[in-house]
């Protein structure tokens, strides 16, 4: 049996210790009637087979296409050490660090993560990560609610539509009020936001890019959230805050992030990484595992899971959260991708990709039909209008190996023709020249 | 050791320098653009790689270690799984791709891996649909909380409560909390939950009643079958904690049994690594009449056997994640429960049982356990005895992690006075649960001649005992070294 050490005869010594003459027996205590009524399962298979059958299957799914999509996720390029070192058992097959001094590893990176993301986001705290973006954006939001004893939650219609769902399904239960403040022609409405925000609310959310990759400036909407007692949250894309002013030069109070731009493949959704940083106000209302610094018996520094007080196990039903874990792995590809960049490195990949994106908007917007979705200032991703259905765009143009974008009215009705269209540095100006010149002979 | 940040030396390049030339206000106002570089650590590749080798070695992981840690299931994580998990057809895809015209037409590979998988957990559960959506136990529990109040809702049932056993993980409680629940606990008898003690607290506003089986002592609820037809008596739903599944694969399966939900921690039962905290995937099971509540998207099969994402489901919860799940961890997990099949999901389990059992007779007369019968994958000892010489729980802990085991969990359940609940999990030899009892006979008998030493320990580890108290009340949370 794979994986299962003993010998027939270990087996039966051991059952000869316990005092029983079966493994039956050790199954007693279910009553008969509640033995299973089918476990019809296929038979094992070797190592081999398993492997053959799952290449098999990931040769059903077309990776083989040139992509502009994004929407929150991006392709960016890993290095190789990343994998490499994320990948020691002695990290991936560990536990949460629950004995600090066998743990010293975990708890150092997760630190050390902390700082980086604190310093990314010039922000002053960080939390050993959450699920994802979304739940992060949840999470922040409930610190908002739990700071302010507020309910109303006033979001950007230009914050992902994705997370927008998430937020709804999760406060479904929760007795609170979620404001929606509209998209003006594919930014958002400033004023509208500033108008929603009221003595009555908890949190005010926004995304820098926002979903549509429009950049903007939110100080002047954190401060007037301030000047209400409100909680400012921004959520970011973490590799473009190498360039971007940042959410603690905002003012924001809590940044979060999709942290996948960070060494973490695309797969098909995940696992990803939420990322939450706070000002020192916030930090005991933030959710989730905290790692400090601290000394041991003999005065070395080592690192421990600090203000457990306010978790699940500790505190159960009044914790601040019920998650009880970290995407740990996740966190240490992050850091290990922020290492091996350095600054320099992820300055580079973001203007890179920069770069390429407004080359990808000169060629698109070229040709006849086709015209920018609003006109603000943007880093790698731009929404287009088409004379056409995107949708449609998109299949034909994904029949000659290339994904030109993300068709815009899957999420936002009234938008059927425009195309959301990102570019990474894994992309070629042959890529897109390619691309362009396929819309434009599909257009014509 | 130095921080990556104390390491840092300014200027070095990094791995993506020159790859252009353009600056940021090429593209933005300058007033969007941040000031100044982030203070983030310049080294070199080497260096990178020498400093997170370094690290790994500080950690224990079931790769090195035994690691009984109850509860957790820490049991050895097949390193097939990393290749398949690794396959380019799978992380190169990006989840948007299924969202294209068609539905999942150029993703036939990885709905099929969804579909066969809610289908195996299916099977192996006995449940009628599965969403694979939520990110970890903790979050499978709260979709679990929600669909039982989005059901109740829908029936027009004024529903307010959640009935948790004292024994339970306080996940559990939280996520009630979380999805609009007050909680409520009960006291537990003889280890397991009271029948009268349910039925005092059983009131009709009373939506679901919250149990792991067998529960965190490690003991089957031998009470079930009244516990459920109560429960259900009451118009009320029982949710399974699946945290303790790999007792009983095979076995038993909760649908059968006649839970409502559940909820599966894949990296626990289905071999997936811990990775340290996560990412893990907590795949939640429902009966038929709660599909309907199933998060979105949904997995079809269509007549000529292709596969779509289905949104239609009016009645759905919504969305727990941004896509589809922890796809990366569930795909593991499908490899291994196609590596295993039925004969060795069953075999799990019962050697799982079996070493349990084992390790507790061994560990007779050294350590005092409270419910001293036959146990299912885990069991709880005390360390009431060597109190007496102030060695604790923890000390005992401290003590294994020196001669190089992962610590049992400790302290928990909470109703067990200094409580160590082992698991040793299937794919540990006989050669190291012997091994291990000798060390803890070795640590026993040393608490009672030189308590202060064990007191002390570990002292073979990177660190010594640290200074928690010092760390919550400094909290000094990020490095202070500026990075030059």
């Amino acid at each position: 049996m794979p994986y299962v050490p003993h010998t027939e005869e270990q087996t039966r010594d051991m059952l000869a210790t316990i005092g029983v003459a079966s493994i039956d027996d050790l199954f007693a205590d279910i009553p008969k009637h509640l033995r299973p009524k089918s476990f019809d399962l296929p038979a094992g298979l070797s190592e081999m087979e398993v492997l053959a059958r799952m290449e098999r299957l990931a040769a059903k799914n077309r990776t083989d296409l040139v992509s502009f999509l994004g929407a929150g996720f991006y392709d960016h390029h890993i290095p190789a050490a990343v994998d490499a070192l994320a990948s020691r058992g002695e990290f991936a097959t560990a536990y949460t660090p629950y004995q600090p001094e066998a743990s010293q590893g975990t708890l150092q990176a997760i630190f050390e993560y902390q700082t980086a993301m604190c310093r990314l986001l010039e922000m002053d705290a960080a939390n050993a990560s959450v699920y994802d973006g979304g739940s992060a954006l949840f999470e922040a939001m409930m610190m908002g609610v739990r700071a302010t004893r507020r309910t109303r939650l006033v979001v950007s219609q230009t914050l992902s539509p994705i997370y927008r769902i998430m937020l709804d399904s999760y406060t479904s239960n929760l007795n609170l009020e979620l404001v929606t403040v509209p998209h003006k022609n594919g930014a958002t409405d400033f004023a509208g936001m500033m108008d929603a925000v009221d003595q009555a609310t908890a949190a005010v959310v926004v995304q820098n890019p926002d979903f549509f990759g429009n950049v903007a400036d939110y100080t002047e909407l954190f401060d007037h959230a301030r000047a209400v007692k409100a909680v400012g949250v921004m959520a970011v894309y973490p590799l473009m805050q190498a360039v971007l002013k940042t959410p603690g030069a905002m003012g924001a109070d809590i940044a979060v992030a999709e942290g996948q731009s960070l060494g973490q493949p695309l797969s098909f959704g995940g696992p990803y990484l939420g990322i939450m940083a706070c000002t020192a106000r916030m930090v005991r209302q933030m959710p989730g595992r905290i790692v400090g610094r601290t000394v041991d018996s003999q005065g070395r520094t080592g690192y421990v899971l600090t203000l457990q007080a306010r978790e699940q196990h500790i505190r159960r039903q009044k914790a601040t959260s019920n998650i009880c874990s970290n995407q740990a792995l996740c966190a240490l590809r992050a850091l290990i991708h922020v290492s091996l960049l350095g600054p320099g490195g992820l300055e580079q990949t973001a203007l890179r990709c920069m770069e390429l994106a407004h080359y990808a908007q000169d060629r698109l917007t070229a040709i006849p039909g086709v015209s920018r979705l609003g006109d603000g200032p943007f880093c790698n991703e731009f929404a287009v209008r088409l004379p056409v259905p995107a949708f449609e765009v998109v299949d034909r143009l994904t029949e000659r190996g290339f994904v030109p974008g993300f068709p815009l009215g899957r999420y936002y009705p009234g938008l059927e023709n425009c195309l959301l269209v990102a570019c990474t540095e894994k992309h070629t100006r042959e890529d897109i020249g390619v691309m362009a010149e396929l819309l434009g002979g599909l257009l014509r | 050791m130095k921080t990556l940040f104390e390491q840092s030396t300014p200027c070095r390049r990094g791995a993506c320098a020159g790859l252009t030339t353009t600056r940021a206000t090429d593209f933005l106002p300058a007033g969007l653009v941040r000031s100044g570089r982030a203070r983030l650590p310049e080294l070199g590749e080497l260096d990178v790689v020498r400093h997170f080798t370094r690290l790994s070695r500080q950690n224990f992981g079931v790769d090195g270690n035994f690691y009984p840690l109850g509860s957790c299931t820490m049991k050895y994580n097949p390193k097939f799984m990393e290749r398949v998990a690794a396959l380019p057809g799978f992380t190169r895809l990006h989840p948007l791709m299924a969202q294209l015209r068609g539905a999942g037409h150029h993703t036939q590979g990885a709905l099929e891996v969804m579909y066969h998988m809610e289908e195996l957990l299916c099977e192996i559960t006995g449940m009628a649909g599965y969403t694979l959506h939520p990110m970890a136990g903790a979050h499978g529990e709260l979709t679990g909380a929600m669909i039982i109040a989005a059901y109740h809702k829908a029936k027009g049932n004024k529903k307010t409560k959640v009935i948790c056993p004292d024994a339970a993980h306080g996940t559990n409680p939280a996520s009630a909390a979380l999805a609009g629940f007050e909680v409520v606990s009960i006291e537990s008898r003889d280890g397991i939950v009271d029948p009268e003690a349910l039925r005092a607290a059983l009131t009709d506003d009373v939506a679901a009643v919250m149990m792991t089986c067998p529960n965190t002592l490690g003991l089957f609820e031998r009470n079930l079958p009244q516990v459920v037809e109560m429960i259900h008596a009451a118009d009320a739903l029982l949710y399974y904690d699946g945290a303790n599944l790999n007792a009983i694969m095979g076995k038993m399966r909760v649908g059968d049994a006649g839970f409502d939900v559940v909820h599966l921690n894949l990296h626990k039962t289905f071999g997936t690594p811990h990775g340290g905290g996560g990412p893990g995937s907590g795949p939640v099971g429902v009966c038929e009449k709660l599909v309907p509540f199933l998060p979105v998207s949904r997995v079809r099969k269509l007549d000529d056997n292709r596969f779509v994402l289905d949104y239609d489901h009016p009645q759905s919860i919504g969305y727990m994640a941004p896509f589809y799940g922890n796809f990366g961890v569930f795909l593991k997990a499908y490899a291994y429960i196609l590596r295993l099949g039925r004969e060795g999901l069953v075999r799990a389990s019962e050697n799982a049982v079996l070493a349990a059992n084992y390790l507790r007779k061994r560990l007779e007369g050294v350590l005092e356990i409270p419910h001293n019968r036959i146990c299912m994958h885990e069991f709880v000892a005390s360390a009431v005895g060597e109190a007496l010489n102030g060695v604790r729980a923890l000390d005992i802990a401290k003590a294994l992690l020196d001669k190089g085991y992962h610590a049992p969990t400790i302290y928990f359940p909470l109703i067990v006075k200094e409580c160590l609940m082992f698991e040793p999990t299937e794919t540990e030899s006989k050669d190291t649960l012997d091994a291990f009892v000798d060390d803890l006979i070795a640590i026993v008998r040393q608490a009672e001649t030189d308590p202060e030493a064990v007191k002390a320990a570990p002292v073979t580890l990177p660190v010594t005992r640290l200074d928690e108290t010092r760390a919550a009340r400094e909290m000094v949370l990020t490095d202070d070294c500026d990075c030059g």
